[in-house]
């Protein structure tokens, strides 16, 4: 229907790339939105110079997306608001410390703000009945849509025949015969879709945040319960490196690669560092105070992750500059220092 | 026209900042511009040279060129409609 306007939430995975294609079809001219929380893997992956395998920087999906379906794209920074949720969403996590319910109420919030200044009909998400445990059940969907202030106005192009009918289909802007019920994890018919419409789109499928990711949650809830607070600092060290933690409670964070190495030189004028004399191998974080004894586990943790060998240490812990020669740190006492779960309260 | 020729009306430093920030502060500049005025975004994200292409785009402004010197990116933009 000609004249009506449509705002989609697009994350720039097959099912928010087909949720547009599907409305557009109808002759509707679509707005694309796209959120940035500061979670996102594509700027994590760009932030420690990871590229692609042909060499090529990771691109932004939702960017690509957008190109290929011939929409705007606005980038919405709610970053901000977002460190907030994270440290204490109202609905909880999910299986890690993703608060999905809380995301996307904060991102519909938004929407319908835009919605109403600029005078868009309604909004569109790639949202799939049944195919996300904790976003996607129709009850959350419900929950999220009356908290968002959009009820009647969202529509899910791909599951739209097994959910009620919105007012974009009461009111006859949109067909909702073309619409389709798609439910479930499965992803067959989205594929056959992406066919269709000749969509190159990332595999596997997959969020572009890493609060979904185990081993980041498991990091994150540990140092809440050791150091008892977060800082949006923290949010970021803790996607970096191999983190170890010392009897005394402090925490080294062992840079894995020269690109983890040159993230980290960026933080050695606040924290303590660690690293050979010389300049090869690793560069160790230093984060919170070590007692003296542990000076020599720390010098044996750089030995171990640089080259394995003994070497010459330096340890710069405030004012403090220390040198010291070291053998690399034997695999059961750095076994003892690493982060596990069984060793975090609260996960399982 | 040559890249050094070009006189930008604005320019905007993100050094230091990744995907998608210099695209966001990209929009957020051009919004405040004027139709015709040209921006000199400068960032050291590699990505931003398929981003920032892509990105004028898919909104409909003009994409003037970049070059490279000291691992930073020079990207000018020209404001050739509203946001």
């Amino acid at each position: 229907m000609s004249g009506i306007k449509a705002l989609a939430l697009l994350s720039g995975g097959l099912d928010s790339s087909l949720a547009i294609k599907l409305i557009q079809e109808q002759g509707i001219q679509v707005y694309a939105l796209h959120f940035y929380t500061g979670f996102c893997i594509t700027e994590q992956k760009r932030r420690l110079g990871i590229k692609r395998e042909d060499g090529s920087p990771y691109v932004n999906p939702a960017l690509r997306a957008a190109v290929q379906l011939g929409v705007p794209l606005e980038i919405v920074d709610i970053s901000d608001e977002y460190f907030e949720v994270v440290l204490n969403p109202k609905y909880g996590y999910g299986a890690n410390v993703n608060p999905c319910i809380d995301c996307r109420i904060m991102m519909l919030r938004k929407a319908k703000e835009i919605m109403q200044e600029r005078g868009y009909h309604f909004v569109i998400t790639g949202e799939v009945l049944g195919q996300r445990p904790m976003s996607q059940m129709f009850p959350t969907l419900r929950l999220i849509e009356k908290e968002s202030g959009l009820e009647g106005y969202i529509l899910r192009p791909l599951s739209a025949k097994l959910l009620p009918p919105t007012i974009p289909e009461k009111l006859g802007w949109v067909d909702r015969e073309k619409l389709l019920g798609i439910g479930g994890r499965g992803r067959k018919v989205q594929i056959e879709l992406a066919k269709k419409y000749n969509l190159e789109y990332e595999q596997p499928a997959g969020g572009c945040c890493y609060l979904t990711d185990p081993n980041y949650a498991l990091k994150f809830k540990e140092a809440l319960s050791v150091e008892g607070s977060i800082t949006r600092e923290d949010l970021v060290l803790l996607s970096v490196g191999r983190h170890l933690r010392l009897p005394s409670g402090a925490k080294l964070i062992v840079a894995r690669n020269e690109g983890e190495v040159n993230f980290l030189k960026g933080f050695i004028n606040r924290y303590g560092y660690a690293k050979r004399q010389d300049n090869k191998g690793t560069l160790v974080l230093i984060k919170g105070l070590p007692t003296e004894e542990e000076y020599p586990t720390i010098a044996g943790v750089v030995c171990r992750y640089s080259k394995r060998e003994p070497a010459e240490v330096l340890i710069k812990i405030g004012d403090k500059e220390i040198c010291l020669w070291a053998e690399p740190l034997s695999e059961e006492i750095l076994e003892s220092f690493k982060i596990i779960k069984e060793k975090v309260h609260g996960v399982e | 026209m040559e890249l050094s020729d070009i006189k930008p009306d604005v320019v905007h430093d993100v050094v230091g900042t990744f995907c998608p920030v210099p695209i966001s502060e990209t929009a957020k500049m051009i919004r405040q511009m004027k139709i015709g005025q040209i921006l000199e975004l400068i960032a050291d994200d590699p990505g931003v040279v398929e981003d920032i292409p892509a990105w004028c785009k898919t909104t409909g402004q003009e994409f003037l060129g970049l070059y490279e010197e000291d691992g930073e990116y020079h990207l000018f933009i020209k404001k050739v409609k509203e946001l």
